[in-house]
């Protein structure tokens, strides 16, 4: 597995913790909803990161109120196909001001980078051997935005009407081009 | 028509260019088909029997006389020299390379087109009454609310891999003749008591193999919340639409499931969560694209106009094209002008280079270089005047496109079936093209009156046949190619499904059915009544006697 954050590969200081085993003292522990739901009062006494990885299926709703104790959040997509998490990712954002990392994990695909970072994921597992440089031009194929988004450039709307112009005409540097 | 500033353009060019890059990778390799297949598929390139097909989107069916003779150029450089504009106002060419494939997106986005979302998991090219602005019954122009939508949809981050495609239409007209009971939503302009603009919203329609005829989920939504409201639309749809089972995906079956009131509550629950984070429609927005659908500059025009009314008198093939191939324009003295795709030989919806140059040259003459493509695979001149209807009659028929069948039985709405398609368990075309062979007497067909046809070819319902009055349904029965027929399907504002009357038929048996119920009702109409009317009234057993025998009724 290649981490991208932001647009630079990163080292992962996380531990995925599988359900049955123990969490690791004084080191960044990656648990299921489950086991956070499971263990909840003694984890909150933990002195060390937690982060939690939420299935397509699951929402992020029912854990709005733990998340500012979560240095992480992960959705995973269990296939490219799968498109939950990205209203997940948005309603982590936008709904639930989640200000911590929102990670893509499963089957990401470079195709599909630009999407889940308008929805407000800054990190990404990538397959073993991704070139990065290459995953990340992904990032610059496409410049316009016709929806308001999580994060990143403005939106075509913004672009037309900016806040500081009178509401009458759309700015006229866009014009139009002929045949 | 909307014109693309320079973020449009910006976006569609970057579409080509990555494309480009992407079939570069397949072809080298380096890309799998089974990677390569969702790439493709986001820019409207399918893999069909015998090649590659690629579908063009034409949103809301608008066409301009240079964008016609754009896929002119396409249909002769990249493909055999035709194409074939389908139910959902497309145009699909049946046999490009992938090589040659950015060439053609080049060439669209050099004309302002594209191939975005015409197919896959997302929200498909939205549609629109194909008298959009000129129909008389008009409450507010639909395509500026199309154009709205067709941005906010364009590569949206969260809906574009949702459980399954999804579909919208818009009318602005209290008649229905975008099928919006059909699509996943249905949007129809309204006014509310104090005179405000809004949306009648109707969730949940569809065809395949389990037809449902939309809900209104709200009467009344003011225009300025349009894109909030569809955005929780999709997103209670992206979170809880079933992923499990291909067939049970669309949003129809979750609408169905939870009950129409429990999703409209959720719906509105998520709409007044997402008031102030979704996509804010201000009316500065709505009125900038307004601009670029005022009426063109008409002249002031008598409503009767002596030359036209002469011809119509002494000319009787004039006088029947007239009769079924004209509807009546908002303006005095204009007629919008239907052009029918279905010749007697032809198939449903084609059309040769040749042929779309010569309507766009009529277009660009007589209607203000506007052209519309019909979900009943028709085109459309909307704004053309009386006294010009002969000049443009004589055009048509030079280019062989003037059949006078508009809404009649000959006006079949077929898919490609079985000729081109591998989802198909049977033929289309040839259905279709005996069915007109055998209704082609022209005085039969005048006095048979509006009735609709739709064939498919499969349960997947792309030629609508569970609202066509009446519905043929491909089967296959042992290896064999048999016809299902239902009767009494609408898509219109009184909207239904289809009723499976009996038995299927063989192929050579099929024609002889449909002549069979075609003369049941004729025998039984009143006077002025339509088929369905009449289907309505008497319901299905005396078609049943005469197709079955009583025995079976």
């Amino acid at each position: 597995m290649v981490l991208l954050k932001g647009d630079q590969a990163a080292q992962d200081p996380w531990i995925r913790v599988a359900d049955e085993d123990p969490v690791p003292d004084g080191a960044s522990a990656l648990l299921t909803y489950d086991r956070w739901r499971r263990d909840r009062d003694r984890l909150v006494l933990r002195n060390a990161p937690l982060g939690i990885i939420l299935h397509s299926e699951q929402s992020p709703l029912p854990i709005a109120d733990d998340l500012p104790r979560l240095g992480l959040v992960a959705l995973e997509f269990p296939k490219f196909t799968d498109g939950r998490p990205y209203s997940h990712a948005r309603l982590l954002r936008q709904r639930l001001g989640y200000r911590g990392e929102v990670r893509a994990v499963g089957n990401v695909l470079r195709d599909q980078l630009l999407f889940m970072r308008r929805c407000g994921f800054n990190a990404f597992e990538l397959p073993d051997g991704a070139d990065v440089g290459e995953w990340c031009s992904a990032f610059d194929e496409i410049s316009v935005f016709y929806q308001p988004a999580a994060n990143g450039p403005p939106s075509a709307m913004d672009l037309r009407w900016p806040a500081e112009s009178p509401a009458e005409t759309p700015v006229s540097v866009f014009g139009m081009r002929g045949y | 028509m909307y014109r693309y500033d320079t973020l449009d353009q910006n976006l569609v060019d970057e579409r080509a260019r990555q494309f480009r890059g992407q079939v570069a990778r397949r072809l080298s390799g380096e890309l799998s088909e089974a990677e390569f297949r969702p790439l493709r598929l986001m820019n409207g390139l399918y893999l069909q029997l015998h090649a590659y097909m690629v579908r063009v989107a034409i949103p809301y069916g608008t066409l301009s006389a240079d964008q016609m003779r754009a896929l002119a150029y396409i249909a002769r450089t990249w493909d055999r020299g035709y194409g074939h504009f389908t139910t959902r106002q497309n145009i699909q060419f049946n046999w490009p390379n992938l090589a040659d494939v950015p060439d053609i997106l080049d060439a669209l986005a050099a004309v302002e087109m594209h191939a975005i979302q015409t197919s896959g998991n997302c929200i498909r090219n939205v549609t629109a009454d194909a008298y959009a602005g000129v129909a008389d019954d008009e409450v507010a122009d639909p395509r500026v609310y199309a154009e709205i939508i067709r941005q906010w949809s364009s590569l949206h981050p969260e809906f574009s891999f949702l459980p399954r495609k999804f579909k919208v239409a818009v009318t602005g007209a209290p008649q229905d003749r975008a099928a919006l009971r059909v699509h996943d939503i249905g949007l129809r302009l309204c006014r509310d008591s104090d005179g405000a603009l809004g949306f009648e919203v109707m969730v949940g329609g569809g065809q395949g193999r389990t037809p449902m005829i939309g809900t209104t989920i709200r009467s009344f939504l003011p225009e300025a919340d349009l894109l909030t409201y569809l955005e929780a639309i999709l997103r209670v749809y992206n979170m809880l639409g079933r992923r499990d089972n291909l067939y049970k995906a669309r949003i129809k079956i979750l609408v169905h499931s939870l009950g129409a009131e429990t999703f409209a509550a959720m719906v509105e629950d998520e709409w007044h969560q997402l008031e102030d984070t979704g996509p804010a429609l201000p009316a500065h927005e709505i009125k900038r694209i307004r601009a670029f659908f005022l009426p063109p500059t008409y002249e002031d025009l008598e409503a009767t106009v002596p030359e036209f009314e002469a011809r119509r008198r002494q000319d009787t093939a004039f006088a029947r094209w007239c009769q079924t191939n004209l509807a009546r324009h908002r303006r005095s003295g204009y007629a919008i002008v239907d052009v029918s795709l279905k010749p007697e030989g032809g198939s449903p919806g084609d059309i040769m280079a040749e042929q779309m140059e010569a309507v766009a040259d009529l277009a660009k003459r007589y209607s203000f270089g506007e052209i519309r493509v019909t979900h009943a695979q028709n085109l459309v001149l909307p704004h053309v005047k009386l006294a010009e209807l002969s000049a443009v009659w004589e055009g048509l028929a030079a280019a062989g496109l003037e059949t006078p069948n508009v809404g009649l039985v000959t006006d079949i709405i077929a898919c490609p079936g079985l000729d081109f398609c591998n989802l198909a368990n049977a033929r289309s075309i040839p259905v279709a093209q005996r069915i007109i062979e055998r209704f082609r007497n022209l005085d039969r067909q005048h006095d048979i009156g509006e009735l609709r046809i739709n064939i498919s070819g499969c349960i997947n319902a792309c030629g609508h046949h569970h609202v066509g009055h009446i519905g043929i349904l491909g089967v296959d029965r042992k290896g064999e190619e048999y016809y299902q027929i239902t009767l009494g399907g609408s898509s219109d504002e009184t909207a239904s499904l289809g009723k499976v009357v009996g038995p299927s038929f063989s192929y050579d048996a099929i024609t002889d059915a449909v002549e069979v119920i075609v003369t049941t009702y004729l025998a039984r109409r009143c006077q002025g009544e339509r088929f369905l009317d009449t289907y309505r009234r008497v319901g299905a057993q005396p078609f049943k006697e005469d197709l079955y025998g009583i025995a079976q009724g």
